[in-house]
Formats: C-alpha cells, structure tokens, sequence
C-alpha cells in the first residue's frame, strides 16, 4: 500500500540549518549534511533543504551544503530557496538534488515550471505555494498565495494557482499554512483537503505541525499525501522514528518499520 | 566496470552516486562502444516514454539489445524497465525491447497519477536482484505509467491494481522504484547487482 510520507524540511541561513518561529530568533541546529543523514536514520522519507537567506551571492554556499548532503543521502531529496531560472535548477541538480522547490519564480513565470519540467521530468519539480487564508471570505474557504517568503500578496487564489501549477507539469505541490506555520497548533486541514482535491498530482501539507495527533488529522482530513515538519523534529520534539510508529499504530500506512 | 547509460534526458547524479557509495566501478556513457567494453549495464530513465527515442539515432538501442543479448548484467530502472517491455501507452510509436510481454499502461482512474512515494513489495523467492530482502519491504516509487505482471515478476506493489515492482529472467533485471532513493533496501539491491 502506498504510505503517507513524513518529510523532514531543513531551513538553512549560509550553510547552518537554523530553526525560528515565521523566520524570527533563528537558533543554529547543525550542519545540513549531519541533520539530513539523522532524520534520514530516524525514518524521514524525504528531506527538503530551504536555503532561506537565498541571496544571489550565497548560490556557492548552498551548492556545497547540496553536494555535502546529497552524498550520503539515499532518500529523495528536495531543495529550494532562490531557483529563479532553469539554470539555477540545473546548477543544483548537479549537485545532487533529486527534486527542486519553486515558489516566487513560478509565479512570476509558470513556464519556468514546464521548462525544468521539460528537462528533467515533473517529478523533479515541486511548487511550493504559501497561502493564507483572506479575512471574511465565504465560510473562510478562499486562500490567498503569497510570495517572497510571505511577504508580497499576489491576488492570486491559492487553489486555482494549485491547478494551473499542475497544468503546467509540475509533479508535487508543497503547500504552506501561513497562519499556521510555527505555531505548532496543527495543520490547515480545510486548505489541504481543498488542494488535495483540486490538483491529481500529491499535496505535501506544511505548517503548523506540533504533535503526532496533527499529522494523523492532515492526512484523514486533510487528504495529503505527505506532511512536512521542520521545528519539530530539530530539537526533538517529535522523534520521527517515535512519530511513525504512532501513525502506525492509528492505522495511518507509514513506512515502518523502515 | 559498470556503464551507466546516459541518453540526455534526466538527472543520472543519483544513481551514480549510490554506485560510488558501494564502491562499484562505474562509467557514466553515451557511447555505445563503451557498453559493449563493460562488464555489467545500468539503463536509468526517468520522465516520457518518448525520451526513448534518442536511442535509435545514436546507435545506443543496437549497443543496449546486444548487451542484453550477450548475457550481460543489464539493470533498467524506471523507465528503464518499461523499455524492457514491449512497449508503452505513454508514447506508441516508440517499441521497447520486447524482453518482456506486454505493454505498459496508465492507472485505474480510482487511484491519483502519477504514483509517488514509498509503496511495499510484495517478493517472490528466488530472485537474485532481491536476494535478502524481506517481504513488504518498501521502494521509493514516482511513476505514471506500470508494466503488467508477467512470468518474469519478482516483486509485485499494489497500487489501484497490481503491477510489476520488479522483473528478472537470467541476466536481465528491471525495477520500476527508485534503488538510488530507497535507503538501505535500495542500497542492498543496488549491491546485489554489483555481485551479480
């Protein structure tokens, strides 16, 4: 049976993966490839290196944390932060992601997405979509798509931006809860399940996952596919391993024993 | 020395680098004299069946059926296992290499495409790529397309219905999961080829 997949994001500030609340008070936890390879041991099964200060002058530092990481990585493996055109993408491909993360530059340009679709498969491009819901929309159902690591509006409606993301080839959505993300207060079922239910290709929940209670909501409620955690499993919160056989026990099909 | 086939489409960083992991050695190529000089041959691919093309007008498809004639090790990951196969709904005008019976199909439209994440095997004994692995063991798969279960199957996964995981008839081996992306079960297979 195909199981529900538990991702462990790796949030980096020039090579040292940090960890803050909404990208404030940023604490160092280690060395990417080191935390990589330990969530990997634990049963992550996939990991996601964001470079968050995604500067154009730090391209080198995140192509060395790449290549360090993917070395001893045999899990998928996603990077993001900062891709803008096809070379950017290919550059980090080279280094040994399996997988590139998308948000601004695809909303700019969605050809960007069939392009680097086109050159190596849509299963190598995830679009990463940050939304939040708009105040007094109909029974809150409406999610507005935020770029620039959340800080520009759009306009755009997170849903439809989800279909013609899809549309265009990409292979997974990473879709983000602004209201939730940090808070530990559990993921935004209703904003997964819409987007779950929009797009045919997989939805990785992210934001706001705080106990193991929440994963198990996302995806019975949420419909995902996958569900991403970063502050939780840093500083051992949430063990991974300890999270898996929770899920398992909840008759949620994980990847356990792995 | 184990060829990797490189036919200008996709990422081949992965599997290279789980063979240099395992301390194989290996040489990433697009020439077909090179296949015919190596020990053993890895055919990753990776996104649509009409990629395959580029095989025929570089004299890489003659090198890759006379390899696999020549009783050659010869591994096909993903869509290097559909092309094994006869053929593939995905792109009908490009033939595989008809190894194995049958055509490559879509999913039941009951399942989401394409399928991606890790799913179970379901291993029948006796094969010698899967040596050592045990039952359900999971495999990192991302796919749209599968290929039917055949006499030649040596792992089934179950996904709307079931298809082959895994095929194997004397000195030809196809996976449609990931090896590189599949942790420790990955590695295993990979160095069960390695020892073949």
């Amino acid at each position: 049976m195909l199981t529900k997949r538990i991702i462990a994001c790796l949030d980096m500030d020039g090579g040292r993966v940090v960890k803050g609340v909404r990208f404030k008070n940023l604490r160092d936890a280690g060395d990417p490839a080191e935390c990589a390879t330990a969530h990997a041991r634990q049963g992550a099964d996939e990991i996601v290196l964001l470079d968050i200060t995604a500067t154009s002058g730090n391209r080198k530092t995140l192509l060395d944390a790449v290549r360090g990481t993917a070395r001893s990585l045999f899990v998928p493996f996603t990077v993001g932060g900062g891709i803008r055109q096809l070379e950017d993408a290919a550059a980090v491909f080279d280094a040994g992601a399996d997988k590139i993360a998308i948000n601004s530059a695809a909303v700019r340009d969605p050809a960007l997405i069939g392009k680097i679709a086109g050159r190596f498969g849509s299963q190598a491009v995830v679009v990463a979509i940050d939304a939040r819901k708009v105040d007094g929309s109909p029974a809150d159902k409406s999610f507005e798509v935020f770029i620039a690591g959340g800080r520009v509006p759009t306009g755009r409606d997170a849903i439809q931006w989800a279909r013609e993301a899809a549309a265009c080839g990409a292979g997974e959505i990473l879709l983000t809860s602004m209201d939730r993300d940090g808070t530990q207060s559990g993921f935004d079922c209703g904003l997964v399940r819409a987007v779950a239910e929009a797009v045919s290709i997989p939805v990785i929940a992210s934001g706001g996952a705080g106990s193991a209670r929440d994963f198990i909501e996302v995806f019975r409620d949420g419909r995902a596919d996958a569900a991403l955690a970063a502050s939780i499993f840093h500083f051992g919160i949430e063990n991974i391993a300890a999270l898996k056989r929770e899920l398992h026990h909840a008759s949620v099909p994980v990847r356990w024993p792995c | 020395m184990i060829a990797i086939v490189d036919y200008g489409a996709g990422n081949l960083n992965s599997v290279r680098k789980a063979f240099d992991y395992l301390r194989a050695e290996i040489v990433v190529t697009d020439q077909p004299a090179t296949l015919a000089a190596a020990d053993k041959i890895v055919f990753p691919g990776v996104g649509h069946f009409s990629s395959l093309r580029a095989l025929g007008s570089t004299g890489l498809r003659e090198a890759l059926l006379q390899a696999a004639s020549a009783s050659k090790p010869f591994l096909g990951i993903c869509l290097g296992m559909q092309w094994l196969f006869e053929g593939s709904e995905e792109c009908a005008e490009i033939a595989g290499a008809g190894i194995f019976p049958g055509k490559c199909r879509q999913f039941p439209s009951s399942v989401k495409a394409p399928h991606v994440g890790w799913n179970s095997l379901t291993v029948q004994p006796g094969s010698r790529l899967l040596r050592g692995i045990a039952q359900d063991s999971f495999v990192y798969y991302t796919h749209s397309f599968h290929a039917p279960l055949v006499a030649a199957t040596t792992a089934a996964t179950e996904y709307g219905l079931q298809f082959a995981g895994a095929v194997e008839r004397d000195n030809i081996f196809g996976v449609q999961f990931h090896p590189e992306k599949s942790g420790d079960v990955g590695l295993a297979i990979l160095k069960n080829f390695c020892e073949v």
